[in-house]
């Protein structure tokens, strides 16, 4: 036993290391923060307006990612169908995919002159892009496979023999679903959903390209952190710092809550 | 001694077989999964032997040597004395690529290395201390700011100019004639974000014209602004003549009347920090010759 409590040295040294690529550029950004001026740099029409805009895209993400997100992924555990694989690839292409890509993709699908755009914008009168619409696609497009993955794996792993009883029990399918395997599962996809939310706050890449940059309608907190990086550094800092302590208030209090279930 | 070996090995040995039979007694029943995958990977309770204890960490350095080794190899290769790190404006990106080229054709054995993107983007890298030789900015507030910071080493020179154009996609779907129409709700603007200097240039000729933009998007550099005309996804945008010239026939220029344009200059300088002065100042001098300025005008910048 005491063993045990004494861990290899090696893996301590490795392990500080680790910690500390995330600790350092944190340490970073606090060491720069003008701290008499932030209480002004804050109440900032650019921060209040990059603050509201994120929370209402990133919630939004959320909550479309809930809705389409959660069966999809049971689609991918559950049913057998032929391309299951490519459908689950494509799915977690953004995990992977420079986000930039994604933009420009969503570009050529949704833009006016897109491939479903143009006869949208053409019928209706409808742009996507350049909107608050247009964020929030982009933001969803990028964090929801964090929800499927999440959801799907869950899925895969729940023993299917509770389902059964329940059938057998007389439930309907429907019956099973809501009160067996969504209840089994929701760990999963309390903690998915964070994941989602907290990618969907941070996006960048997809937003800046696809819905553009635009104070009020489509400037998000990253995107704002980028502009003012290049004119006015005491405003992308207090934003950055905006979002390093949103980001960890829910991420370490959610954490605390959600994944010990798991 | 040896005893002692044996019993471990015995353990290990154990466990092993004990792990491959709870592997497919559980198949299907993954959570119970990581609990005895921890048993096995942490060490064993009686470890005398250093080596078996981290047997385990020497399989996990082994998948991870190969892809550090490729790694080292790969970054000690770059930085090579014979390199030029170039920052230049995103609208030098097609003059300076034959600049490049043209440099490297007559300078044997170096290697120019471009870097794109707005001025005022470049300028943040170098004063946060990236490894650049030259930078060429595409005004010179941007370029003044970097010697404030005492970043440069020889004073800047200008090496070329610019005017601002309008340009539009193929066959102007928002019948733009000029910079008043830029004030229209029903169209879709795009401009260079306010820093950029493509964005502080819109902006002015824009006050010179007495017009007041309702605009879509700020976009980060000029190049994204173009590609973004291009596409139609934009009605119309403020870019460089140069840009227009660029794009090849992708979008249409409307000029911009010499009275609300305005007039980009474009200063280089090596940087005082320059992994590689010498060939940097080289670089610089090939800019500004003959051949440089040939090139230079074949992309529609005007002479110093």
């Amino acid at each position: 036993m005491s063993r045990r409590s004494r861990p290899p040295r090696l893996l301590i040294v490795l392990a500080v290391l680790g910690a500390a690529i995330f600790a350092v550029p944190l340490l970073g950004l606090l060491a720069r923060t003008p701290w008499r001026d932030l209480p002004s740099l804050l109440s900032s029409d650019i921060v209040i307006d990059a603050l509201k805009l994120s929370l209402i895209s990133s919630l939004g993400a959320t909550v479309i990612s809930a809705v389409v997100g959660v069966p999809l992924a049971w689609l991918l555990a559950r049913v057998e169908f032929p391309g299951r694989r490519l459908v689950r690839g494509m799915v977690l292409l953004p995990l992977v995919l420079p986000p930039v890509v994604g933009g420009a993709a969503l570009l050529f699908a949704l833009g006016r002159r897109g491939l479903v755009g143009e006869p949208l914008y053409k019928a209706t009168g409808l742009v996507v892009p350049f909107s608050v619409w247009g964020v929030i696609l982009a933001v969803t497009f990028v964090s929801m496979p964090f929800l499927v993955i999440t959801v799907e794996g869950a899925l895969r792993n729940l023993d299917a023999r509770f389902e059964g009883a329940a059938a057998t029990l007389g439930a309907t399918r429907w019956t099973v679903l809501r009160k067996v395997t969504l209840p089994m599962v929701m760990p999963s996809i309390s903690s998915g959903l964070v994941l989602t939310w907290a990618r969907a706050l941070g996006e960048f890449g997809a937003t800046i390209t696809f819905a553009g940059n635009l104070q009020g309608r489509t400037q998000t907190l990253p995107l704002a952190v980028f502009v003012a990086l290049e004119s006015n550094r005491g405003t992308a800092i207090a934003l950055s710092l905006v979002m390093v302590a949103v980001s960890l208030t829910v991420l370490v209090v959610l954490r605390e809550r959600w994944w010990k279930t798991w | 001694m040896l005893m002692r070996r044996r019993a471990v090995s015995d353990a290990a040995r154990n466990i092993a077989p004990t792990n491959a039979t709870m592997r497919t007694a559980t198949s299907g029943h993954v959570d119970d999964m990581p609990r005895v995958k921890q048993l096995s990977a942490g060490r064993p309770a009686h470890c005398g032997n250093i080596v078996r204890c981290y047997l385990p960490l020497v399989k996990w350095v082994r998948v991870v040597w190969v892809p550090a080794v490729v790694m080292m190899v790969t970054v000690s290769c770059g930085g090579s004395p014979s390199e030029i790190r170039v920052s230049a404006a995103a609208s030098l990106t097609d003059a300076f690529a034959e600049v490049e080229t043209a440099f490297e054709a007559t300078h044997a054995g170096v290697d120019v290395v471009l870097n794109f993107g707005g001025s005022s983007a470049l300028r943040e890298q170098i004063i946060e201390g990236a490894p650049v030789d030259v930078f060429a900015s595409a005004n010179m507030s941007t370029m003044e700011s970097v010697v404030a910071a005492g970043e440069v080493a020889v004073d800047p020179r200008v090496f070329a100019r610019n005017l601002l154009e309008i340009a539009v996609p193929p066959g102007n779907p928002g019948n733009v004639t000029g910079l008043a129409d830029f004030s229209r709700q029903d169209l879709l603007i795009g401009l260079c974000a306010e820093g950029v200097p493509c964005g502080d240039f819109g902006r002015q000729a824009l006050e010179k014209a007495g017009v007041t933009p309702s605009i879509d998007s700020n976009e980060p550099d000029v190049r994204a602004l173009l590609t973004k005309i291009e596409l139609g996804e934009f009605d119309a945008g403020i870019v460089y003549v140069t840009d227009v010239t660029a794009a090849k026939g992708q979008v249409e220029g409307i000029e911009i009347p010499a009275s609300d344009n305005v007039v980009a200059t474009y200063p280089i300088a090596v940087l005082a920090s320059a992994p590689n002065p010498d060939a940097a100042g080289v670089f610089v001098e090939f800019v500004l010759s003959d051949t440089g300025k040939a090139i230079l005008s074949r992309y529609g910048f005007a002479a110093p």
